[in-house]
């Protein structure tokens, strides 16, 4: 039986986490995500699962305690915003070398620097193209709801052990901050040692005679063991693209035009979409639920259809460069983008589309 | 049936705690709901507002930029969404704290004077809930009966000994709320 309850986006991610078997939350507080935190004390997680919720000394401090659990095949997360997750990213390298899973909520302010506290997605190119240092890929999750919030938390945790990489929730202010009526999954158990043992053989949590040690680390003095390694990453990678490719279509089927947004966005295309087909003008929305793997071919497959794509970001202008991408030139591509914390209106989006797609 | 509405005043009048108790009501009859608040500067004693939007379908936008209804709880608030009502759309108002009041014509506008009402009863705790009443007169988008279950869901367990006095106030704010414009 799920339950039914209305929440924020942090307090659903947190109680998420918690029914999909969390072992441990390493965090440091800062708006507009400390709810998250603030959440999972409140819930006492170690009496209620034996979860671990800590609050660490730094951001940098809790994406190594994350390190460090992930490599005992535990369930662990951090969560942060913009400034904080720019402090994680050595970490976040790293894990993504080891080759650990783990989970890591972005709840996007606006930037750059400490920025402001309101939404932004001005964090696009950190969570795709790297971040930190090398060649590496986060699974990237964008939610569009407060349901979303919650569901990926589970569906997080599954990919990161499914494919041992760490997965991103790249969220913002707005579906943190917000209130919606939420189901939420049974409780699950926790990883047993026994299932741990079984199910991660490659976990650092204790040698037995029967085995070698197990070592963890992302470094390699010699280069051609580090290319054979990278070689490795890439070939993951691209089975993460071949397999994982999530998105959202609404109103296409007709659609002579299309925005590209995700998360709250795309929630505004969404209205954006009502006040343009009122108006007789056939408008779809495609919302890129997965930004790592992006949706390259489905989006190349809609330049058949539609006659010109606005990409509607809180930035200005990241997404659209993967679109650009994928159109290979075929239909014309534009970008309307508001930053820096302010939000746009649904009827400034319709005006930019006709103003820089129709009419252009 | 799609109701956008923005709740705006002052940081401890209640503004958030209105929002989600009528949203959580909304929940409780089955319906869409969102409830998006600003957050952060405004929190810490300045103005509040929140956008509760309560619906029979999926809510495509919970981020609006003009609503049906605007609940206004002092001048910042009048100053900032008056215009933002639509054409048609309904303004309510408690007149304290108000230095001007609302000038548009193409909007129904009522007054509930709440705060004073709060203070004579000396229920200043509920006074959210004797505006929440006069909304509620005029637009009743969600039953009483789903009201009491959104108070029991929205007030933690240590607080439900004040659910009568909450909605004995929402009754109180029914009677309270007078016209001031009403177009034809």
């Amino acid at each position: 039986m799920k339950e039914l309850r209305l929440m924020k986006g942090n307090e659903a991610f947190a109680e998420a986490c918690i029914r999909a078997g969390a072992d441990g939350y390493f965090g440091y507080p800062i708006t507009p995500q400390s709810e998250v935190m603030e959440y999972l004390m409140a819930q006492k997680t170690h009496e209620r699962t034996g979860m671990v919720t800590l609050q660490a000394e730094s951001e940098i401090a809790a994406i190594n305690m994350v390190y460090g659990g992930a490599g005992c095949g535990k369930r662990v997360l951090t969560s942060s915003s913009s400034p904080g997750i720019s402090l994680k990213q050595e970490g976040i390298s790293y894990i993504a070398g080891a080759e650990l899973p783990c989970l890591i909520l972005n709840v996007v302010r606006g930037g750059p620097g400490l920025g402001t506290i309101q939404p932004s997605q001005s964090d696009y190119f950190q969570s795709t193209k790297g971040g930190g240092h090398g060649d590496y890929k986060l699974i990237v999750l964008a939610p569009a709801s407060v349901q979303e919030m919650a569901d990926f938390a589970g569906l997080g945790f599954e990919l990161a052990f499914k494919y041992r990489n760490p997965v991103l929730i790249l969220s913002d202010g707005a579906i943190g901050q917000m209130m919606e009526k939420v189901e939420l999954d049974v409780q699950k158990p926790r990883f047993t040692m026994e299932e741990i043992r079984k199910n991660t053989p490659w976990a650092t949590i204790g040698k037995t005679p029967d085995r070698e040690h197990n070592i963890i680390t992302s470094l390699d003095l010699e280069s051609i063991k580090m290319e054979r390694h990278n070689q490795e990453l890439q070939k993951k990678y691209r089975s993460i693209e071949e397999n994982e490719v999530r998105y959202e279509k609404i109103s296409c089927e007709d659609a002579e035009y299309a925005f590209v947004a995700y998360g709250t966005s795309a929630r505004i295309c969404q209205k954006a979409i009502e006040i343009a087909r009122a108006e007789g003008i056939k408008v779809g929305l495609m919302r890129p639920i997965t930004l790592f793997p992006f949706p390259k071919k489905l989006i190349k497959e809609m330049t058949s259809r539609v006659k010109g794509i606005l990409c509607v970001e809180m930035s200005a202008g990241q997404m659209i460069e993967d679109v650009q991408l994928a159109v290979e030139g075929r239909i014309p591509v534009e970008h309307f983008g508001r930053y820096g914390g302010i939000v746009h209106s649904p009827s400034e989006i319709v005006d930019a589309l006709k103003k820089q797609i129709i009419g252009g | 049936m799609t109701e956008e509405i923005i709740i705006a005043g002052f940081g401890g009048q209640g503004v958030l705690s209105m929002g989600k108790i009528l949203a959580y009501s909304g929940v409780m009859q089955n319906k869409e709901v969102s409830w998006m608040p600003s957050y952060g500067p405004e929190m810490r004693g300045g103005t509040a507002n929140v956008t509760v939007i309560i619906s029979d379908e999926r809510i495509s936008s919970p981020i609006l930029h003009e609503y049906d209804t605007a609940i206004i709880l002092n001048q910042q608030s009048m100053d900032k969404f008056e215009h933002t009502v639509k054409p048609g759309g309904l303004l309510i108002y408690d007149p304290n704290g108000i230095t001007r009041f609302p000038e548009r014509k193409d909007i129904n506008i009522y007054s509930i004077e709440a705060a004073e009402m709060a203070g004579k009863l000396g229920l200043s705790k509920v006074f959210n809930m004797i505006v929440l009443g006069g909304f509620l007169k005029l637009k009743p988008i969600v039953e009483m009966e789903y009201i009491h279950k959104g108070l029991e869901k929205s007030l933690p367990a240590r607080h439900h000994v004040m659910i009568p006095e909450n909605e004995k106030a929402i009754e109180t704010g029914k009677g309270l709320i007078t016209p001031v414009l009403v177009l034809n």
